[in-house]
């Protein structure tokens, strides 16, 4: 369920490291708490974001959940599809609903985060 | 009392359910260190015809029988019969707000409606379910487009009602939002558009006018909608007269129309309650403050509406809402939204059209002090009398008189602002004149 | 069993725009007796606007069958019983609506000369006086519209003064079981937000608030009887705790029906508070307003006070507008007059010892419907509540049944819902207050649905959780709404 190759945190984001790109989304737990998503709130291209600080906002009918930024970069690209289509989230927060790719400042940054084993763990305890 | 449905019997059945056998043992748990020391200091209950008497009584000491000619803000126009047998109804009187969709179609049906002609009128986009009143709808609009620009800072005319400007700046005060104020033409009454291009630059958030003004002037809304644009502000344009949208063209360059919809059957009822509004353009939607009723379906895939994108709202989003505000003015909205139906789209161009035609009958026998174009509402001074001179001969005739300006404009000391609707009679408009000679 | 409603026909209705067609008229006006102007001519033909596209166009029977069929579809107090905490939703005398339209009172315009209005002025100080007697505070401001604004004037009010005394401070505490208003009007005023966690039994944790009162801190804003209906025991030792460290404590005043006649805030150590006369004091909910949300003072915070305010002068009253240390005004005029004259018709109409009676029968109620019901549903703090009851969802929600689903099956037995998911501190809470106007017939009638529910989640937890079945409009699909947003009627 949590791929293998992601690094998440405890506030349910996961971020894909390649190279010095970093592919951030938050994770199918994230989703089924907030339930059906109505919007999502995204930076601008170009933002400067710290480690642990506000990239934005998802937002179902009743419930807002701020999406903090697992790793520093810069925007790069935000996706284009979540506009339309927010409810994308719900089926598909792991692939194709990606919130943001992020200008890495510190790669390293991600080593720190959780496995999928360790983040599965996580949850699990929280239930 | 006549409001507590419980006999003595009831209450001691309802005691024993408890467990207590007093009613007192219910606030036993409170410490007596808070407990009340003394009985309220106020006279038992009265009946209801005493009560009647009462406000009859209070009543008797205000204007009665009186024409008047006052404006600025609160107009005195007819209120169709319809409006209150409409709101009167228990079920829009007595109900609750409409969160639970099932049970308050009534409600959330006519909001929809009402937020449809409220963009029908102005020309925006989409319209909220209502703030407080135009004089609060001015702070809000203002933090709308902080938030909107990212921008910090606020231009407003003078010409904008000066206790609106009042609650502007309380408001912003404490949000870190700088106001300056710009001025108006001597000449016509218009904004001076050469001393808001001078006031402006890049960290404005929004210029805010009042169209027609608060000297009754149809204001340059296209002109200060470009300088605003060309640096990167939005326009926000307030009305307090809402019967000039019968006739002035909507401002189609405005991001945002925030006003006052008191003139659409809302009674004065000295100075509250009435109910604002905020509209604005579709790509301003998310940060709009207040209610917004959406369509939606039910589970029977029947049209149905229900409130919509309450995460902008205090009860969701908290500290980081658009606005605090919870409670609105659904039942005044209510009585607008009556007011709009029954005059209709000629109606309230007839309306508008007999006010303009008063106000103008008016100038012709007391001259306007501004050149510019004014909708039912100038200023004016009379030759050889102070305002004060002439308003105390005219309450020997029973006329209220127009609004002296010197407590608002200190260089119109020794001018009114006078107001003429439908219900000003051409005779008193007459002896208005008269008494001005 | 379903024995206080029947399903019945209502009228089907379209919007007024489909109702509408080119011609048809509700209004008539008179001749005009003066010439009528040219439009483009008096204002330039630049100014004049095209017709209202759209604005709907029918006769005064449209009008009237459309807005009366439309009110059957709601719900309301003149029907039954509102369970809503913390809304208060008491009988609306009728008698305020009459008193509230006597000419002089409905047509006085603000501005009119103060020796016309002083009717209306005796109307407003006596108003200011009752709301001080029943609060034991020492002034009254009435301009506030509702209660969110009057939380925004007391925390403006509690700026100015630490500000004179040479530093606003930066932060507020607030409650973890508080209002959404609470933190929303807070961030407006210029102040961040801190948290304070309840303790274990609900209430104010005094040893927490000892350590989070610090020299920044403004003021501690709470509720009382809190969003549990409980009493906060240890307000007059908070009240010390943050008068020590130079804050004020600010009460939201949206229980005070549980207060009114038995504690007065000032009494026990709050500096400012505001009131909802349309919850404590009966004045209509309308839909969702108006309302009024008069803030009450103490004697240090008078001067700051919305301008203007009332004075006597000889033997009349008189607007004094040089207010030196004034926060300035929060709205345009004086305030809600229309609906200050339906409170005062409230408190007129009880006087000092009906208003306490009323108080004692809005406990009575809450508690009697909390004995009842306890048998059935979760209730996580176990200390004396007051005018209202919360109880959680945990024993339905094991089979798989929540707040919400049973809130929407309590519609189909005749009732609106009560307060679902809120306060935050209770898991799946359900928060009930009957209020004083409620009688035992109406009552039992609620409880016994409530009971029905309960053992329906046991045997038919899907006809819950698909409620409700018996309304003309069963569950809207909120979800669509938002996403897909549609917030006007266009012509198709």
């Amino acid at each position: 369920m949590y791929p293998e190759n992601y690094r998440y945190t405890k506030e349910h984001e996961w971020v894909l490291v390649e190279g010095g790109t970093g592919t951030i989304g938050i994770t199918d737990h994230a989703q089924e708490e907030l339930g059906d998503i109505v919007y999502v709130d995204l930076p601008k291209v170009g933002t400067v974001i710290e480690q642990g600080k506000s990239l934005g906002s998802v937002e179902s009918v009743k419930a807002v959940s701020d999406v903090y930024c697992p790793v520093s970069g810069e925007v790069t690209e935000i996706n284009p599809a979540l506009a339309d289509k927010p409810e994308s989230l719900n089926s598909d927060p792991h692939g194709a609903a990606w919130l943001v790719k992020l200008k890495l400042s510190d790669p390293a940054q991600a080593q720190s985060l959780m496995s999928a084993a360790d983040y599965e763990a996580y949850i699990g305890a929280e239930k | 009392m006549r409001y507590l449905p419980k006999s003595d019997s009831e209450r001691r059945q309802m005691l024993d359910a408890c467990g207590v056998s007093s009613a007192e043992e219910l606030f036993a748990h409170l410490p007596e260190a808070v407990r009340i020391q003394k009985p309220l200091a106020l006279a038992p209950g009265i009946s209801e015809y005493e009560i009647v008497q009462y406000f009859r009584d209070r009543a008797a000491e205000n204007a009665n029988g009186y024409a008047s000619f006052l404006g600025a803000g609160v107009y005195n126009h007819y209120r169709p019969v319809l409006v209150d047998t409409v709101v009167s109804r228990g079920e829009f009187l007595t109900s609750y707000t409409p969160y639970q969709a099932e049970i308050s179609q009534g409600t959330l049906t006519t909001i929809f409606e009402f937020q449809t002609m409220i963009c029908q009128l102005t020309g925006m986009d989409v319209a909220n379910a209502s703030m407080y009143d135009g004089s609060t709808a001015v702070p809000e609009a203002a933090m709308m487009a902080v938030r909107a620009t990212g921008k910090g800072r606020v231009l407003v005319a003078r010409s904008v009602h000066p206790e609106y400007r009042e609650v502007l700046r309380t408001y912003a005060k404490h949000q870190g939002m700088p106001v300056e104020e710009f001025g108006y033409v001597q000449e016509t009454g218009a904004i001076d558009l050469e001393d808001l291009e001078r006031k402006m630059d890049g960290l404005t958030a929004s210029v805010i006018v009042q169209s027609p003004n608060f000297f009754g002037i149809v204001d340059q809304v296209k002109a200060a909608a470009e300088i605003a644009h060309k640096n990167g502000a939005l326009l926000v344009v307030i009305f307090t007269e809402a019967v000039s949208w019968g006739l002035v063209e909507p401002p189609a360059e405005a991001d945002i129309v925030a006003g006052e919809l008191q003139s659409f059957a809302i009674s004065p009822s000295y100075g509250g309650p009435y109910a604002g509004i905020i509209a604005t353009k579709e790509k301003y939607l998310r940060q709009v403050p207040g209610r917004l009723v959406g369509q939606s379906l039910d589970s029977r895939g029947k049209r149905a509406f229900c409130l919509t994108l309450a995460t902008r709202e205090q009860h969701i989003r908290r500290e980081k809402a658009t606005s605090n505000i919870c409670t609105n003015q659904a039942l005044i909205a209510l009585m607008a939204t009556v007011f709009m139906t029954v005059y209709g789209k000629e109606g309230l161009r007839e309306l508008a059209l007999q006010n303009l035609s008063k106000a103008h009958y008016l100038a012709g026998r007391v001259k306007p002090r501004f050149s510019g174009p004014f909708f039912n509402e100038f200023v004016a001074r009379v030759e050889g009398k102070s305002p004060d001179e002439w308003n105390k001969a005219l309450l020997k005739k029973k006329i209220i008189g127009g609004l002296p300006l010197g407590r608002f404009y200190p260089e119109l000391a020794d001018s009114v602002l006078l107001c003429a609707t439908e219900m000003t009679k051409g005779s008193d408009m007459d002896l208005l004149a008269e008494v001005a000679k | 069993m379903i024995d206080k409603v029947t399903p019945h026909l209502s009228q089907n209705e379209s919007l007024i725009f489909e109702r509408s067609s080119p011609g048809k008229k509700a209004y008539q006006l008179p001749e005009l007796d003066v010439p009528a102007v040219d439009a483009a001519e008096a204002l330039g033909a630049g100014n004049v606007r095209a017709e209202i596209e759209g604005f709907p166009e029918v006769s005064e029977v449209e009008a009237i069958r459309h807005f009366t069929r439309l009110s059957t579809w709601n719900y309301a107090i003149d029907y039954g019983m509102y369970p809503l905490g913390s809304c208060t939703m008491k009988y609306n005398p009728r008698i305020n609506e009459l008193v509230a339209r006597i000419e002089g009172l409905a047509w006085a315009h603000p501005y009119q000369p103060e020796a016309l209005a002083q009717g209306a002025m005796e109307i407003m100080a006596r108003v200011e006086a009752a709301l001080a007697e029943i609060t034991g505070m020492d002034a009254v401001t009435l301009q506030p519209a509702a209660g969110a604004h009057g939380e925004l004037t007391g925390i403006l009010l509690i700026r100015a003064l630490l500000e004179k005394r040479g530093n606003p401070r930066k932060k507020i505490l607030i409650p973890d079981s508080a209002h959404g208003t609470n933190p929303a009007t807070a961030a407006i005023a210029g102040y961040a937000v801190e948290n304070i966690k309840s303790s274990e039994t609900g209430v104010l944790d005094v040893a927490a608030l000892e350590r989070l009162v610090t020299d920044d801190v403004a003021a501690l804003m709470v509720t009382n009887p809190n969003t549990l209906g409980v009493f906060e025991e240890n307000i007059a030792q908070a009240a010390e705790i943050l008068h020590k460290k130079g804050a004020m404590l600010y009460m939201d005043g949206a229980n005070m029906n549980a207060l009114v006649g038995i504690a007065r805030p000032g009494d026990f150590g709050v500096d400012v508070m505001h009131l909802n006369l349309h919850k404590t004091f009966s004045t209509p909910h309308g839909g969702g307003g108006p309302g009024a949300g008069p803030v009450a003072v103490k004697k240090v915070l008078e001067p700051f006070l919305p301008t203007p305010r009332l004075r006597r002068a000889g033997k009349k009253w008189a607007f004094d507008y040089k207010r030196k240390h004034t926060i300035g005004r929060v709205k345009a005029f004086y305030g809600n007059f229309g609906v200050l004259v339906r409170a005062l018709a409230y408190i007129l109409a009880h006087g000092g010892p009906g208003l306490r009676n009323a108080t004692v029968d809005a406990v009575m109620n809450a508690v009697y419907i909390r004995k009842q019901l306890e048998p059935y549903f979760d209730l996580p703090y176990s200390q004396a509540n007051m005018h209202e009851v919360v109880f959680s969802d945990d024993r339905q929600a094991k089979l798989g049944v929540r707040t919400g689903d049973i809130a929407k099956r309590l519609i189909d037995y005749g009732f609106h819902p009560y307060t679902v998911s809120f306060p935050l501190i209770v898991h799946g809470a359900l928060m009930i207050e009957p209020t004083e106007t409620e009688g035992k017939h109406e009552i039992d009638q609620f409880i016994a649905a409530m009971i029905s529910i309960a053992k329906e989640v046991e045997t038919d937890p899907q006809l819950v959780k698909t409620a409700p079945h018996g309304t003309r409009t069963s569950r809207v699909d909120e979800v669509t709404a938002a996403r897909k947003p549609i917030l006007r009627w266009k012509p198709a």
